[in-house]
């Protein structure tokens, strides 16, 4: 308890941080591009520091480590079913481009990165137990050296089923190592966070709730920067029909 | 399409956009055929409901014509005439199975906003903040309705438009507070606000079967629109104390539930209300909770509060002495829309009701900005504004 007390405070110091000089930032490069003048463009390009270092914060290499629980109501057996097939986490996990199985313990991972960049694994089931746990290792030898695993527990009174995700990353240094951790964001446990609830939207709904591509008026310069600056929180769309299909034959098989 | 942009506190234009498209596989495009201004609108136009971004669409009461359907919805067929709810639930989820499904843990794509404001988040709703899902809205010709395969309600062919609009909100609003207030024979209830869902509340508390409804406002129409409803009315600028009349009217019992249909923007003349006033003003704070303490201090001991009213952040100055020691139950929360649509369509095919009595004025889309500014200062004794998406506007 005192643990998650301090890691909640320390998220939260963390958190303010970063939207202080990510908001700050943003503040002060509006108001120096708007004055049109050299002084301006000194309070700009101020304003631009600010926003980059917040940007950036929690951007280091080093070690990844992520964890979440989310309750689903379906049973775990087609909770358990729908993530053993591997080629389904990159429908929710946001950092997954894709994901092809080679055989039945063993997989092929790739990460989206910024860019054209791509991190490629491949990756192995080490443990598992029928409706309870997969447990996944990367293979020892790869740059992203990772590891992960799922528990799915009955909830009480007929609640669904509680799935708890951990995730490991260890991030080598260097460019590529920071574009890689950038994609979990300053807290990569609250991204994982939001990865679970789209599972969880994907096996209770069939779908992934989304507002990206709908209509509306004319967005002010301030609005678009916002969306600039966290594309992160507006979830994407989900592949349509086929994205559906694929979930009916994990339920079925 | 035609569609009505919020750009900032009383600045909303009718603009050109692009159409709505299926993005999901539960969505439906409807072809608007009436849709409505709502007093929750309001709060948005006065600007003090945080999380809209400009460019909005709003309006969530809106009904129409299936034009396209995703290819996962089953229960519509295009051409399907359709009133839309404007709560979205996925009927999947834990609170959809048990009817709380303005409560739906899945239609809401932000809801990490409303989880770091409340706790939890409750479900998306159409043309409202970003914080319940920034939904486009449907005061517009075309609008997506995602998870279709829940939401809307058929309606038979023969039935005109202005009768079962209100299905989408106010109707099944002002029902819910008055169900709220778990009525029992000889019940006296109190309605504060005789805007479009105080009047519906003041019909459904006579049907679920109040012995007596009082309603409460400052407007003779809105008053007089009451009176035609059953109700004895109380003008609050015409008497010394809302509390001491209502007290004279039950002899000294208290109302044995009071309904709050006003919400943030309560109006008044006290010294409290100016302090909330100023305080709203200076955007120090979301809402202006007059009506919510008066309830709680008006309520009979061990009555209920029953809350429609919307608000959007913390109030202040609570009388949570009164709350706590006198035994008061709040019933709150959107509308349950999925519970009410069907038994309430009952209802008006039966002739039981006709909603369209609350309506006044009718105006082509293009003049939905004055109909938002006559709602908001009730003037042209407007009580509630219909609009028609493919009329044309009248010349100026």
């Amino acid at each position: 308890m005192n643990n998650s007390q301090n890691r909640s405070t320390r998220r939260n110091t963390r958190a303010w941080s970063r939207w202080g000089a990510l908001l700050g930032g943003s503040a002060l490069a509006i108001y120096g591009i708007s004055r049109r003048s050299k002084s301006g463009a000194a309070l700009a390009a101020a304003g631009g520091v600010l926003v980059y270092s917040g940007s950036r914060l929690n951007s280091q290499p080093g070690t990844i480590h992520a964890e979440s629980s989310f309750t689903v109501n379906v049973q775990p057996e087609e909770a358990y079913r729908f993530w053993l097939n591997f080629e389904n986490l990159p429908k929710f996990m946001s950092h997954l481009q894709s994901v092809h199985k080679i055989d039945d313990r063993r997989s092929e991972w790739v990460a989206r990165g910024p860019m054209q960049f791509r991190v490629k694994w491949t990756a192995e089931i080490v443990d598992q137990r029928e409706n309870e746990w997969i447990v996944w290792r990367s293979d020892p030898n790869v740059a992203f050296r990772n590891s992960g695993s799922v528990q799915f527990r009955r909830a009480p009174g007929n609640r669904g089923t509680e799935v708890t995700v951990a995730l490991q990353y260890d991030v080598p240094a260097g460019a590529v190592g920071k574009a890689f951790a950038r994609l979990f964001g300053k807290d990569p446990s609250q991204t994982i966070y939001e990865d679970l609830r789209h599972f969880k939207q994907l096996m209770e709904a069939g779908e992934i709730a989304t507002t990206v591509g709908q209509s509306h008026g004319r967005r002010s310069k301030i609005v678009r920067l916002g969306h600039a600056l966290y594309p992160d929180v507006r979830p994407r769309p989900i592949q349509t029909a086929q994205g559906r299909e694929t979930l009916q034959e994990a339920r079925v098989s | 399409m035609k569609a009505l942009c919020w750009y900032g506190a009383e600045d909303v234009r009718v603009e050109s956009v692009e159409d709505p498209k299926i993005l999901n596989p539960h969505d439906a495009i409807i072809k608007i055929t009436r849709t409505a201004i709502c007093g929750s609108d309001l709060h948005l136009y006065d600007g003090y409901m945080p999380t809209l971004e400009a460019g909005d669409i709003l309006g969530h009461e809106f009904m129409g014509e299936v034009v396209e359907l995703g290819p996962e919805v089953k229960n519509l067929k295009v051409g399907d005439r359709v009133v839309v709810p404007f709560t979205i639930a996925c009927g999947k989820c834990f609170f959809c199975e048990q009817q709380l499904w303005s409560l739906c843990d899945n239609t809401n794509p932000n809801a990490w906003i409303a989880e770091s404001i409340m706790g939890y988040s409750p479900s998306g709703l159409y043309g409202y903040t970003h914080m319940t899902g920034g939904y486009a809205g449907g005061q517009a010709q075309y609008a997506r309705v995602p998870f279709a395969n829940v939401g809307p309600l058929k309606i038979p062919d023969g039935i005109p438009d202005d009768k079962v609009l209100f299905l989408t909100d106010i109707f099944p609003t002002g029902y819910m507070a008055a169900e709220n207030c778990n009525i029992h024979p000889g019940d006296v209830i109190a309605i504060w606000g005789c805007g479009p869902v105080g009047q519906f509340a003041i019909r459904s508390c006579k049907m679920l079967g109040a012995e007596r409804v009082i309603a409460i406002d400052r407007f003779p129409e809105r008053l007089r629109m009451a009176e035609e409803g059953g109700a004895e009315v109380i003008n609050y600028e015409q008497v010394d104390s809302v509390l001491g009349t209502l007290r004279d009217m039950t002899a000294n019992r208290g109302p044995d539930a009071c309904i709050d249909a006003v919400g943030m923007e309560a109006s008044g003349h006290s010294i409290p209300f100016l302090y909330d006033n100023i305080k709203q003003k200076m955007r120090m704070s979301f809402d202006r909770p007059q009506v919510l303490r008066e309830v709680i201090l008006a309520v009979r001991k061990g009555g209920t509060v029953s809350v429609p009213g919307v608000y959007g952040g913390f109030v202040d100055k609570m009388p949570m002495g009164a709350f706590m020691n006198k035994g008061v139950t709040m019933r709150t929360g959107q509308t349950h829309m999925m519970r009410y649509m069907k038994p309430l369509l009952d209802r008006i095919m039966k002739g039981e009701i006709d909603p369209s009595f609350v309506i006044s004025h009718v105006l082509p889309l293009e003049e939905a900005p004055h109909g938002y500014k006559i709602f908001r200062d009730k003037q042209e004794n407007c009580t509630k504004v219909v609009l028609d998406p493919w009329a044309e506007a009248k010349a100026a």
